[in-house]
């Protein structure tokens, strides 16, 4: 099959009449808003979105680890919603707004209560899903509030993390839902 | 890996997306969310001319009642319909189904279209379609046609669909208030594709059964209902005796094949299995009403 298909594209792409047929080597544009800055850039149509944030942005916080949407550490938030970053064409988040793992502490660098109760609760060793784990962790806190443990733990799933058996991971999220909880509680 | 050098087309209407797909003479891929496009560029299992994004066609997120059919536009993002009220009220079935599609992360992205179109064996949506018992609407060089969900998926990755047609509205009749229903599944882990799953609607009267309509996924190259299993269950009713034994016809009746994930004798097992629990569990939604 893929002789002939190879063929049959070779063909397409030499025809003089259609150049429309082949611009894969066209840069395209795309402007979006990462972590509240507007940037734009350009690049191949190919390009994932982990890459183009890895290397044309030098946010190098989100992870690139299995490249098919299994690992989650490439986790990141696309208009609000959690998403894989590499199952992501940078071209398709055009005009969107992005918020990666680098959004999350606030300007004078205090962390962001999720990534304190990590790491009060140990819920990293290696450290290189966490980014993803945070990301995830943080739509689903704001998605489903009041959470059981089988909750976060099928939330969680989303995620692999082959260091701490996930127990600080739950531990931690669970944490960060009660103390979401009770502010809710105290504000009503 | 990364993805193979492509060429890049985002149309503004569908029109244009059908003269290009005629252009590239099956060359192209439609990309719709990417859950299961990118990954397979990635892995370069596939390496399209060029790729069609259908994220600027305008009105295809829609989700409509109409008379007595809900209308869900091809680009309709998984977790919108998750939460969309609509689905919650007319299709709960649906909305079960899609509690078992991956994860949040993956329905943040993935399309219903896209699911179907791409007609895993083992993804829900398709088996969704078939038990809901829906159609889709494919809009080609000669304009639009509707494609019931029974005859949209033909084998391993394989659809009804043309090479020049988009699929572009997913078109499914409301549940009936009374009707009973349950989608059961089982894979090693949350979120991974399904070993197998099963999709079930019943209507009808006490342990009456007007109408039974059973889906299963995971057992061969594609969605498949079990029409006889649906037969037997009209014609002997929805007593417990009648749900095993129903169970047992529909283990019989699937032929699927072993693979490292899991034998056929172990998939047919399942099958009998979960499917006598949907129909307990169809049977006493019904019973509530």
């Amino acid at each position: 099959m893929s002789h002939s298909m190879h063929d049959t594209m070779n063909d397409a792409a030499s025809s003089p009449h259609d150049e429309l047929l082949d611009n894969a080597n066209q840069l395209v544009e795309i402007s979006l808003t990462v972590n509240g800055r507007a940037v734009s850039g350009h690049c191949e149509p190919r390009k994932l979105l982990v890459d183009f944030l890895r290397e044309d942005l030098a946010l190098t916080g989100t992870h690139a680890g299995c490249e098919h949407g299994l690992c989650g550490a490439c986790t990141i938030h696309i208009d609000g919603q959690a998403a894989r970053s590499c199952t992501t064409l940078a071209v398709q988040v055009d005009g969107s707004r992005i918020t990666t793992i680098e959004g999350l502490a606030d300007k004078d660098n205090r962390l962001h209560p999720l990534q304190q109760a990590f790491h009060e609760h140990h819920a990293l060793q290696c450290g290189f899903c966490t980014p993803g784990m945070l990301m995830t962790a943080l739509d689903f806190l704001d998605s489903v509030p009041d959470p059981d443990e089988a909750q976060i733990r099928d939330a969680m799933s989303a995620v692999i993390c082959r260091c701490t058996g996930y127990q600080g991971i739950v531990a931690a999220v669970t944490a960060v839902a009660q103390q979401m909880s009770n502010d809710r509680r105290n504000t009503r | 890996m990364k993805p193979p050098k492509f060429s890049y087309h985002a149309p503004l209407l569908l029109d244009e997306v059908v003269q290009l797909l005629v252009r590239y003479q099956g060359n192209a891929r439609l990309l719709a969310g990417g859950q299961s496009l990118v990954p397979m560029l990635n892995f370069r299992l596939l390496s399209p001319q060029a790729l069609i994004d259908l994220r600027k066609l305008p009105g295809l997120s829609d989700i409509t009642l109409a008379q007595d059919t809900l209308c869900i536009g091809a680009m309709t993002r998984q977790r919108a319909l998750e939460d969309a009220p609509l689905v919650a009220q007319h299709l709960p079935l649906l909305r079960a189904a899609l509690g078992w599609v991956g994860h949040l992360p993956t329905r943040s992205r993935g399309t219903i279209g896209g699911s179907l179109a791409h007609a895993d064996p083992s993804a829900e949506l398709p088996m969704s379609l078939l038990a809901l018992d829906g159609e889709v609407v494919a809009h080609g060089p000669t304009g639009q046609r509707r494609i019931a969900a029974v005859d949209l998926f033909q084998s391993l990755f394989s659809t009804a669909l043309q090479p020049d047609e988009v699929l572009c509205q997913i078109r499914i009749p409301v549940m009936r208030p009374g009707a009973g229903w349950a989608v059961e599944e089982y894979s090693r882990r949350r979120g991974d594709f399904a070993i197998v799953a099963v999709a079930v609607v019943l209507e009808g009267k006490s342990v009456q059964c007007s109408k039974a309509r059973i889906a299963v996924a995971g057992v061969g190259g594609c969605a498949l209902r079990l029409p006889s299993v649906e037969q037997y269950l009209q014609q002997h009713g929805l007593s417990e005796p009648a749900l095993a034994q129903a169970a047992q016809l529909a283990a019989a009746a699937v032929q699927p094949l072993s693979d490292p994930v899991a034998s056929a004798d172990y998939r047919r097992h399942l099958t009998g299995s979960l499917l006598q629990r949907a129909l307990q569990q169809a049977v006493q939604r019904m019973v509530q009403h």
